[in-house]
């Protein structure tokens, strides 16, 4: 198994077939990055590496994964604890990537974390993962188990004089863990709110020592970018994205699911070909293309590549990869709301616009569906998409609630006033 | 007004559980989360007197820990049923029904979100997406995820859990 796989980040995952153990994973190639890197490559050149593989954030962001590793100061510069935090608290509504990642095959997941924190010389990681994913917890707990027994986690790591421990911390539930400096609160025993920025966590994050956060898809990409290379890497992408992304669709269509696939896959391709198009009896109104914090995209529009550039060019965000499809028999209005109440309950509280801002568009737009809006009420709305739009809260929660509110005020505005003058909705 | 009754106290072993998960971190507080969590396995919920007693283990005033058991969505400071249905409310799950199914807890239980059946089986919670969207509506009984939930999966989980 020495050819470079094209899926990279599913090639051990089969539908309906077990999950890999450290010895089949080790028969598939695994661990083999591990053994050729520790010791023998410098931890900078994985840092260059993994930047000129163009890899970004695979948790919403999009970061520059490289880059965030590189405003790390090194050891030298600063001794020390070091941290290397995995976000495995995947709770983006519509989203359900991670989660095939961390059940389908947790060795990779630990690989990634062990060349990633080689990467960046961190000797402690966690992994916050969501209480809720119960069997990813515990597929994780006995994969490290096993890297362990096998001496690929612990002290002096294959001889190599580097040491690593990974610990799983399962959280108790909260939307706002996964912005990443809300998570180092949370890890830390706090109530998960965010932190000012800057200092970033590179240079102040856990306990106050230098940190690095990513997100599972990103650091599950991390052994095959060294076992492979960059250019390699980079040759996976189409339409001018780069390697392979976990996209997925759920909603109406008649295969929901998570499919790898190149970066730069449009949107029309992945819901048509991959997801089986939509089922018998409903069309296809908008999509939110990467979870509930991204805008709508109009039905029309679908021929988009997903990457971060294309995504951008049509007013949205690509998010998590992960879309969800509003058809023609749900009410925009009530999809809207949906979103609202989620983001409503989920506001840490920290910022007043964002916590008492997002529950009264919440009741207003509930009210709209339940026939009892008034048409200044669309006014209210709209004003609210600027008070809790960017750079008028904390973070990104607010700003990411609004991003479907004020898109979706603009192509459904038809339907907000047909509530609002039939005092009806057309769908209950 | 109804009075709760106080729980017995940590046992020794639970003591010994939590001095063991504190010794995992740096700092006491940060085993905060995993304490509440360990209690509430063999206890269900945390009542004031266990709060108390896991806080001045922790090192911290009551108060503080409070904040945090409150803050979080799957700590329970009041008493929950025998099994406690999640039953997912974002969005996919939403788009595939399942108001239908908190209907029919309703009509099967008589009991709507934020509830307890009152021969204490069942507990409804909201949930946020449980990431099995596609196997949508999708909801958690006592940490087992079960997806393409009908009234029929509901039957059969109202039907086979005896009473407490």
């Amino acid at each position: 198994m020495n050819t470079a796989p094209d899926r990279p980040l599913t090639r051990n995952i089969h539908r309906g077939a077990p999950h890999f153990d450290i010895a089949a994973y080790e028969r598939a190639d695994g661990y083999r990055a591990v053994r050729d890197t520790l010791g023998k490559t410098d931890p900078a050149a994985i840092v260059h590496m993994v930047t000129e593989s163009g890899l970004t954030g695979c948790g919403g962001g999009g970061f520059p994964t490289g880059l965030k590793w590189q405003l790390m100061p090194s050891a030298a510069q600063r001794p020390g604890p070091r941290y290397f935090v995995v976000n495995a608290d995947e709770m983006e509504p519509g989203t359900f990537k991670d989660r095939l990642l961390l059940e389908g095959d947790p060795h990779q997941m630990i690989e990634g974390i062990i060349l990633s924190a080689y990467a960046v010389e961190a000797n402690m990681s966690y992994i916050f993962i969501r209480g809720e994913y119960v069997t990813a917890i515990e597929r994780l707990s006995t994969a490290i188990a096993e890297a362990t027994a096998a001496g690929l986690l612990g002290e002096n790591i294959l001889g190599s004089g580097y040491n690593l421990s990974i610990q799983v911390h399962a959280g108790a539930g909260r939307y706002i863990c996964g912005e990443e400096t809300a998570l180092l609160n949370s890890l830390e025993g706090h109530r998960a709110i965010p932190r000012a920025k800057p200092p970033f966590p590179q240079i102040s994050g856990l306990w106050g020592c230098p940190t690095i956060v990513n997100n599972v898809e990103t650091i599950c990409n991390i052994p095959h970018i060294v076992r492979y290379g960059a250019a390699w890497y980079r040759s996976l992408g189409i339409n001018g994205g780069v390697g392979t992304k976990i996209y997925g669709v759920s909603g109406r269509v008649n295969h929901p699911g998570a499919f790898e696939l190149p970066m730069g896959t449009t949107l029309h391709d992945m819901i048509e070909h991959h997801a089986g198009g939509m089922k018998t009896g409903y069309e296809l109104r908008a999509v939110l293309p990467g979870g509930a914090s991204t805008a709508f995209l109009p039905g029309d529009q679908l021929d988009v590549s997903m990457t971060a550039q294309a995504m951008a060019a049509h007013g949205t965000r690509l998010g998590t990869g992960t879309a969800i499809v509003l058809d023609d028999h749900t009410c925009p209005v009530g999809f809207i709301a949906n979103l609202q109440q989620f983001f409503a309950r989920e506001s840490c509280g920290w910022c007043a616009p964002c916590r008492d801002g997002l529950p009264w568009v919440e009741r207003i737009l509930k009210s709209i569906e339940a026939g009892t809006g008034m048409i200044d009420d669309l006014d209210t709305l709209a004003e609210m998409t600027g008070n809790l739009g960017p750079g008028r809260t904390f973070c990104a929660l607010a700003p990411g609630a609004m991003a479907s509110l004020q898109s979706g005020l603009r192509y459904f505005s038809a339907e907000f006033t047909r509530h609002i003058e039939t005092r009806a909705c057309a769908w209950t | 007004m109804s009075i709760v009754e106080a729980q017995p106290a940590l046992d020794p072993t639970e003591r010994a559980e939590i001095r063991n998960l504190i010794g995992h971190y740096p700092t006491a507080r940060a085993a905060a989360i995993d304490a509440l969590k360990l209690v509430q396995q063999r206890r269900r919920y945390i009542g004031d007197n266990l709060l108390a007693e896991i806080a001045h283990l922790l090192g911290l005033p009551a108060a503080e820990l409070d904040g945090l058991a409150t803050f979080y969505n799957l700590i329970y400071r009041k008493p929950v049923g025998q099994t406690v249905i999640l039953l997912c409310d974002s969005i996919t799950c939403w788009i595939t029904g399942r108001d239908h199914l908190a209907q029919h807890i309703e009509r099967r239980i008589g009991i709507k979100p934020g509830e307890t059946s009152a021969d204490g089986r069942f507990t409804l919670l909201p949930i946020v997406c449980l990431g099995h969207c596609d196997h949508a509506p999708a909801m958690m009984a006592n940490d087992v995820l079960h997806g393409n939930v009908d009234p029929a999966t509901l039957d059969a989980m109202f039907d086979a859990t005896p009473l407490p």
